[in-house]
């Protein structure tokens, strides 16, 4: 890189130097910030362009709308948030420091009005004594009433953050997931050197980073590498990674949680650098990453010191200042002070030096200084207050001065528009306690450090302890080579390149004294070291405590720069150790994630796949109308031309299958197909009746229990063979009784020869029901079968062939009522069968019926379905008490028979009729006595399905009402209050129609 | 997490199903304390911390059961076994001592 020249200091980018930076000086790019135009050039940030044209001033502060400028260099940030783009892309609270710049990039600042220079609430900085620690749970208690309509709103209005777009999210994410040996994260120094010596193994690596251009601290130090500048280094590293097959380079994409097994979530922003996503590109993609083994390399965050006015604009990281002056050959200021407790406060000096900035004091807060921090000032002219420290920055918007108390309490002050401060570094530790490890403290370094690591991790370089680059180094490619050799790779060494040795020399200093002014601790949620003495004060000790208390520590930047020292300040006011007084962990994720990012394609169609029953095209063809149940897309009813509604269309259907004949696709439902020497035992098992007696070509209806006694699912069994069984469950629950049957197998009952195969999909299944299914069967069925009554008759099942030796299986079964049949045949098929069985059905009237007609049809047959097996029933309050065996061992046996299960005043499954017969009746209406006062001590049960019958004439519900089959011809009441329903109804037998039963077996 | 499914290889969690405890034994229906075994089986866990044998079901996979012995702290896994497999054995343990 070349050295940094002076800045031009006039024109446009007043305050760019004339060299140097990594930008791409030869283009130059417009962005507009609060309405104005700027430019700025390619491999600027929108915090660097801003800088750069001299804007030092990007928003307001949350509570006291302070005004605030741009603090750090990366997603520590918490001061410079914008909302980035317009309209349905308005993306609130981004990190000017993040925000890669584009041509035509459009930022608006946030938390202020009318505007940014002049702000309104500004105010609330005057009324500071009510905004302190607490506030909220002290200022607003009384009266209760006012905080939903009145406290709240107005906080909300006064403090907060950006605006996030009203319009749907217009972009699309992805989801990926990738695996390696070695995933290395963070591509600073450390990072790229565990890369390469892992890539050079043939280990598989992953390399993530989240900036848009690799190499760290080392290019923001413009540092020497094996004698060239650092970039130059970087550069031949990267060529050789992006060259190795075996080497997947993730830029943009930051490693946001760390989770077991050596899984790592991370987010690629993929498109966020570009005006508009390329054609079919996603904006984010999630990763999924798998790895052996993590080097984590994530660096550390330089932490701040806490004094009067720390938060005026062009108060600045010292490191934040190095990265302007080197990566982006901008000049933060033209006077500066730099204030400092370690020896990367001379590491300032120079950089700045070096660009030309004029700077006045380095003041060091400790006494004795290295002769080499004294050489480094003495050369560059500037002033040295050794023992010093800055009590306050002065200025409105922007820093004019600081006032300093030296080593002998005098007070100096001196004219400045540039604060770089550095309270040494926080190590990036956050993915190492995402599992619940705590850090330790090191004495040495003063800052935390990873305790015991997630398995499969190591560490490298400032994360690990190594500050200085030609430790990081070293430590990288050691690393790199241990996490490739526990792959099981051959590692030859890597030579490590040279570097000059750095010294990472502290005496810590949190906060200043006597600070002149307010002085914060965390500028994001606006906590002063004040507030962190009146929680002190007030019993808020614990640091969970003091991060509820005064809400440090939250919000985007998650109190990276605050963490820390807040912790030391309340171990000092305390008079305890900081391992003492608490440490600071994390949880994912370690920046915010889009949750647009999170649900990927999982969107509103795409929310969960869509299952089509094989009818499908055919029913779009007749013009249904589909309803989801469950995954499946199942046609609720067929209207048919001149029909007013739906009710005129399900009557017309009903009406149909209980005159002539209808056809409904219920492929959905459940399909088992289970065999085995032990294959009659084990249904025994799983069912509560029995089905030893069953006969081959015989179906019968089984319900299935938990082993609680409630009611899991129900269906019906079908022999075929004398080890072959063939079972339907409900639609709902055909994934669930299937994994139940499997348990029931694999894990009860182990010893029994079966064999479970779900075939619901392999099947496709049409009810044929109505007086006339018969007939239309013959002209399908080939006719070497007979399937007269004589021939096939109820609850009989068998292999045929239909339309001339088309394999299928015909069940005579009946939900509907009347006479009817269910017909199979692999699912290939299903198109076909169902053309050929409505052509063929054209000469009785047959008419196709959906989920609708079907449920019209059973609930007036009083069946049950998904609304009473709703999970707390038992075959008793359905009405199938008489079926369950007393004699054998089944799931459910037990348990089925406790006293609270079998309390006859238990509501119990009877149907419903209006005593007004135009009334309408709703399911989920409770049942009451006439005269009783609504309560849940006068609940007597409820309503579970309703419909309109075409066959009665008015409505008919089902439900469960207390001993209801002993009050029979009872009035009660169906009281609904959210729908204001109130109506009078009859109690009656369940069954509405052919209560005999005469109609199904023809 | 992840799980080494014995059928399938190591699998990401959300393949699997977790259901619960695999040292619980189904009692024996006959017993004459057969409802209170039973609500001991279906409802009673003691929650200890440390290794725990339980039960998951592939079922974004194989649709085996497994008998997983994990770290209700750490997530570590030790061993993932087939419940089938477990099952039989245990039975073959107790025809032995009878």
């Amino acid at each position: 890189m070349a050295t940094p020249g002076h800045r031009s200091g006039t024109g446009s980018q007043p305050n760019r130097l004339d060299r140097g930076g990594l930008i791409d000086r030869s283009r130059t790019i417009r962005f507009t910030f609060d309405g104005k135009t700027y430019t700025g050039h390619p491999g600027d940030t929108l915090a660097s362009a801003l800088l750069a044209n001299g804007v030092v001033l990007t928003g307001r502060s949350f509570k006291y709308h302070r005004p605030r400028g741009i603090l750090s260099a990366g997603s520590e940030e918490p001061n410079a948030l914008v909302e980035l783009r317009d309209g349905a892309r308005r993306e609130p609270n981004t990190k000017a420091t993040m925000a890669e710049l584009f041509d035509g990039l459009s930022a608006t600042s946030q938390n202020r009005w009318p505007s940014l220079e002049f702000d309104v609430m500004s105010i609330n900085s005057l009324l500071s004594p009510v905004f302190v620690a607490g506030f909220y749970y002290k200022t607003f208690m009384w009266p209760s009433a006012l905080w939903e309509k009145l406290y709240e709103p107005m906080i909300r209005r006064a403090a907060g953050l950006g605006r996030a777009s009203d319009d749907a999210d217009p972009d699309t994410y992805d989801k990926a997931t990738a695996f390696a040996d070695v995933l290395v994260i963070g591509a600073g120094s450390a990072g790229l050197m565990a890369a390469l010596s892992a890539a050079r193994t043939g280990a598989r690596v992953i390399l993530v980073d989240e900036n848009a251009a690799l190499g760290g601290r080392a290019i923001d130090d413009a540092a020497e590498i094996d004698g060239k500048p650092a970039a130059d280094w970087v550069r031949s590293v990267e060529t050789e990674l992006s060259q190795a097959k075996n080497v997947r380079i993730l830029r943009r994409t930051t490693a946001f949680g760390a989770y077991d097994g050596g899984t790592y979530g991370a987010v690629e922003r993929v498109s966020d650098h570009l005006p508009k996503a390329a054609e079919g590109a996603p904006r984010q993609r999630l990763w999924r990453l798998v790895a052996k083994q993590t080097v984590l390399a994530s660096g550390a965050t330089e932490r701040p010191i806490v004094f009067g006015g720390n938060d005026r604009p062009g108060v600045m990281l010292a490191g934040a200042v190095r990265t302007y002056l080197n990566r982006f050959g901008v000049a933060p200021g033209q006077r500066a002070v730099v204030f400092t407790n370690n020896d990367y406060g001379a590491t300032t000096v120079t950089a700045l030096k070096r660009a030309g900035v004029d700077v006045v004091a380095l003041v060091d807060s400790r006494p004795e200084l290295s002769e080499q921090v004294k050489r480094i000032a003495g050369e560059a002219g500037t002033k040295l207050i050794s023992g010093g420290v800055v009590t306050g920055a002065v200025g409105k918007k922007r820093v004019t001065g600081v006032t300093i108390q030296t080593r002998t309490d005098d007070e100096i002050k001196l004219e400045c528009d540039l604060v770089a401060v550095s309270g040494g570094w926080n190590p990036n530790i956050q993915l190492t306690t995402h599992q619940g490890s705590r850090p330790v403290w090191n004495d040495t370094l003063h800052c935390f450090l990873p305790g015991v690591l997630p398995h499969g991790m190591s560490l490298a370089g400032a994360v690990a302890g190594d500050l200085a680059l030609h430790k990081a180094l070293a430590g990288g490619a050691t690393a790199g080579a241990s996490a490739a050799t526990s792959t099981g790779r051959q590692a030859t060494p890597t030579a490590v390149p040279k570097a000059a040795e750095e010294s990472e020399a502290i005496t810590p200093l949190w906060r200043v004294k006597n600070p002149n002014g307010k002085a914060f601790v965390d500028q994001q949620n606006d906590v002063t070291a004040s507030d962190v003495e009146l929680a002190e004060r007030e019993g808020f000790r614990a640091v969970e405590h003091l991060k509820r208390y005064t809400t440090l520590g939250m919000a985007t930047d998650q109190g990276r720069t605050a963490n820390v020292n807040a912790l030391a300040i309340m171990a000092e006011i305390t008079g305890r150790s900081i391992p003492e007084t608490g440490i600071t962990v994390a949880r994912p994720p370690y920046t915010p994630v889009a949750l647009g990012a999170l649900a990927g394609h999982h969107r509103e169609k795409n929310f969960k796949p869509t299952r089509l029953p094989p009818s499908y095209r055919w029913a779009k063809e007749q013009g249904a109308v589909f309803v989801e149940t469950g995954l499946w897309l199942r046609p609720a009813y067929f209207p048919r031309p001149g029909e007013k509604d739906w009710l005129e269309t399900v009557k017309r259907e009903v009406t149909t299958v209980r005159s002539a004949v209808g056809i409904c696709d219920v492929s959905t439902l459940g399909k088992v197909d289970l065999q085995g020497a032990d294959a009659a035992a084990f249904l025994d098992k799983i069912y509560m009746n029995g089905l030893k007696t069953l006969g081959i070509g015989k179906a019968r209806y089984g319900g299935m229990l938990r082993e609680d006694g409630i009611f899991l699912d129900d269906g019906t069994v079908a022999r075929f063979g004398e080890n072959h069984y063939f079972i339907t469950t409900t639609t709902a629950n055909a994934v669930k009784a299937v994994q139940h049957m499997e348990y029931c197998h694999q894990w009860l009952f182990p010893e029994m020869d079966v064999q479970i195969v779900s075939a619901t999909e392999q099947w496709a299944q049409y009810a044929v029901a109505g007086p006339k299914s018969r007939e239309l069967l013959q002209k399908v069925v080939d006719p070497e079968f007979d399937i007269t009554d004589a021939g096939f008759n109820y609850l009989q099942v068998g292999e045929i062939t239909v339309c001339g030796g088309i394999k299928a299986r015909l069940y005579r079964l009946s939900f509907s009522g009347e006479r009817a049949y269910e017909i199979g045949v692999p699912a290939r098929y299903g198109d076909a069968l169902i053309r050929r069985l409505m052509e063929a059905g054209q000469e009785f009237g047959a008419c196709a019926y959906g989920t609708e007609a079907l449920g019209v049809m059973r609930i007036e047959k009083g069946h049950i379905s998904g609304p009473e097996l709703n999970g707390t029933t038992t075959p008793r309050d359905v009405g199938l008490g008489g079926m369950v065996s007393s004699k054998k061992d089944f799931i459910g046996h037990v348990l089925g028979k406790r006293p609270g299960l079998t309390d006859p005043d238990r509501p119990t499954l009877v149907g419903f009729r209006p005593v007004d017969r135009q009334a309408r009746l709703r399911s989920g209406a409770h049942f009451i006595a006439r005269d009783a006062v609504p309560s849940a001590s006068t609940d007597e049960g409820y309503m579970t399905s309703v419909a309109f019958s075409p066959s009665n004439g008015h409505w008919v519900g089902l439900g469960f009402l207390k001993r209801g089959p002993d009050r029979i011809g009872e009035i009660v009441r169906a009281y609904d209050p959210v729908r204001g329903g109130d109506t009078l109804v009859e109690v009656v037998s369940p069954v509405f129609v052919d209560p005999e039963g005469v109609r199904v077996r023809g | 997490m992840r799980i080494a499914c014995p059928y399938c290889g190591e699998r990401s969690l959300d393949e699997f199903l977790y259901s619960g405890d695999a040292t619980v034994k189904r009692p024996d229906f006959a017993s004459p304390t057969a409802t209170e075994e039973f609500v001991s089986y279906v409802y009673e866990r003691t929650n200890p911390p440390g290794m725990h044998r339980e039960l998951w079901y592939h079922a974004a996979g194989c649709h085996a059961w497994l008998v997983v012995t994990r770290g209700v702290a750490t997530h570590q896994i030790t061993s993932v076994e087939a419940a089938r497999e477990v099952a039989l054995k245990e039975k073959s343990a107790t025809k032995d001592t009878k």
